[in-house]
């Protein structure tokens, strides 16, 4: 029986983009289910009933929501083209890096594009600190993954677009390539990768996402 | 068995966080050394070994560090694979399981937290509901996962077992200071005898602190947290 494989996303989510690079490196055929998440479908809030978010993934009619659990799904349903290495310890660094990635590193960047002034002053160094623990763990390795991208490098991915919006939107660079070698050469090597290459959504409806989004945080209340 | 390397773990006897990882290396009967930090310092072995978060579990094994609880039990199930499986078989029941404990330790736990540390009155009541309303959440995931079985993991302990169970030394803690019920028959009547079970099973008994003695640590905390001087 052929796979039948949804994924529910927005045109924009960073963490829908995850899905949809996995599934392509792995060469599998799905259908796109674009929501607009001001009016959320039946069908989405059925499959996700807990935090009614995209990502999510439906394989024959089963659904699977948060990105690192699809990503760890899609890894052990389908053994082509590994995300995951196969050594125990490198399995749990990989896993180590996309929580700290999730948790602590996005909190930190995101925090830059909402604040201004003082507070954004004090984000900066924070923001930077966490991205020196990743530049020290590229280690002079082309991806995370080794000499093609793997799970580590999916869940950084949404950095080598939104970094550079970011620096759009407030002025401030992040990455600069004195400082972060590394990470700007993986930035570039990741953007090379043809399935990263063809999905990048459009960059100005990005750049007016992005503006909107900070001067939506920063409006008087 | 896997390997014949060194293994430790550094860790404190009221962290649930630690005691995830405890109860991994129980069902596989891993022999392992306990390094126990010292409440208010952190040894330089844990700053050597987490750098990145300065936090207990930390796990040692060959020299070689593995931080994170959840990261820790997916380690261990994935190096002595053949004894005992924590995850489930099946794809995904693996991301069920996955999508609970991430669940638990992204809302459910911070919830739980709240209601001790929240700022006002109104911020712990909210926390305290949106922790009942997580129970329920739970209570529910339990009839699908067990699938008429004792655990989350069916017939023996598995991920979302330890996820989850890990914390009912402290769901009792908060029952009994805060004279309320979290666990309760009439709402989550599974979960009362699911953590009866896991409680009392061979891999969690000797590692779940006792109620009294986890409560009279949790109101040093908070002697503590009161007296020290503001930052």
């Amino acid at each position: 029986m052929a796979d039948d494989l949804k994924v529910f996303r927005t045109w924009s989510s960073p963490f829908a983009l995850r899905i949809i690079w996995a599934l392509q490196l792995k060469g599998l055929e799905y259908e796109t289910i674009f929501e607009d998440l001001s009016q959320k479908s039946p069908l989405l809030l059925q499959y996700n009933p807990t935090y009614k978010k995209v990502p999510v993934l439906v394989h024959n009619g089963k659904p699977i929501s948060e990105s690192l659990v699809i990503l760890e799904y899609i890894e052990e349903t389908w053994k082509q083209d590994p995300l995951l290495p196969e050594d125990p310890y490198e399995r749990a660094k990989a896993r180590f890096w996309a929580k700290f990635i999730d948790e602590k590193l996005s909190q930190s960047v995101i925090d830059v594009l909402l604040t201004e002034a003082k507070e954004q002053e004090e984000a900066v160094p924070r923001a930077k600190e966490n991205l020196k623990y990743i530049e020290e763990e590229l280690k002079g390795n082309k991806f995370f993954g080794g000499a093609t991208i793997g799970f580590t490098d999916i869940a950084l991915g949404w950095t080598a677009n939104w970094l550079p919006l970011i620096e759009k939107v407030t002025g401030i660079k992040l990455i600069d390539a004195d400082k972060f070698p590394r990470i700007s050469e993986w930035m570039q090597n990741f953007c090379d990768v043809p399935v990263i290459k063809a999905n990048w959504p459009s960059y100005d409806k990005m750049v007016t996402k992005i503006q909107g989004i900070r001067e939506k945080c920063l409006a008087p209340k | 068995m896997a390997t014949t390397d060194d293994v430790k773990l550094i860790g404190a006897w009221p962290s649930p966080f630690v005691m995830r990882a405890r109860i991994a290396l129980n069902i596989k009967s891993v022999d392992y050394e306990f390094l126990q930090e010292q409440l208010g310092t952190k040894s330089d072995l844990l700053l050597k070994s987490n750098p990145v978060h300065k936090k207990i579990p930390v796990l040692i094994h060959g020299h070689k560090p593995v931080c994170e609880s959840l990261v820790i039990v997916q380690y261990v199930d994935d190096v002595w694979a053949s004894d005992q499986p924590i995850l489930p078989s099946d794809p995904y029941d693996r991301a069920i399981a996955r999508f609970w404990a991430a669940y638990i330790d992204d809302k459910w736990f911070p919830s739980l937290s709240g209601m001790a540390r929240g700022p006002t009155e109104e911020a712990k009541k909210a926390a305290y509901e949106q922790v009942v309303e997580g129970l329920a959440l739970l209570e529910d995931a339990f009839g699908k996962c067990s699938k008429g079985k004792p655990f989350f993991g069916g017939d023996r302990i598995g991920y979302l077992d330890i996820a989850l169970g890990s914390f009912l030394g402290w769901i009792r803690v908060t029952e009994k200071m805060g004279n309320l019920k979290l666990l309760d028959e009439a709402k989550t009547p599974h979960l009362v005898k699911w953590a009866e079970n896991f409680c009392a099973d061979a891999s969690v008994k000797d590692v779940m602190p006792e109620t009294d003695k986890l409560a009279e640590f949790a109101k040093m905390l908070m002697a503590k947290a009161k007296s020290a001087p503001p930052n």
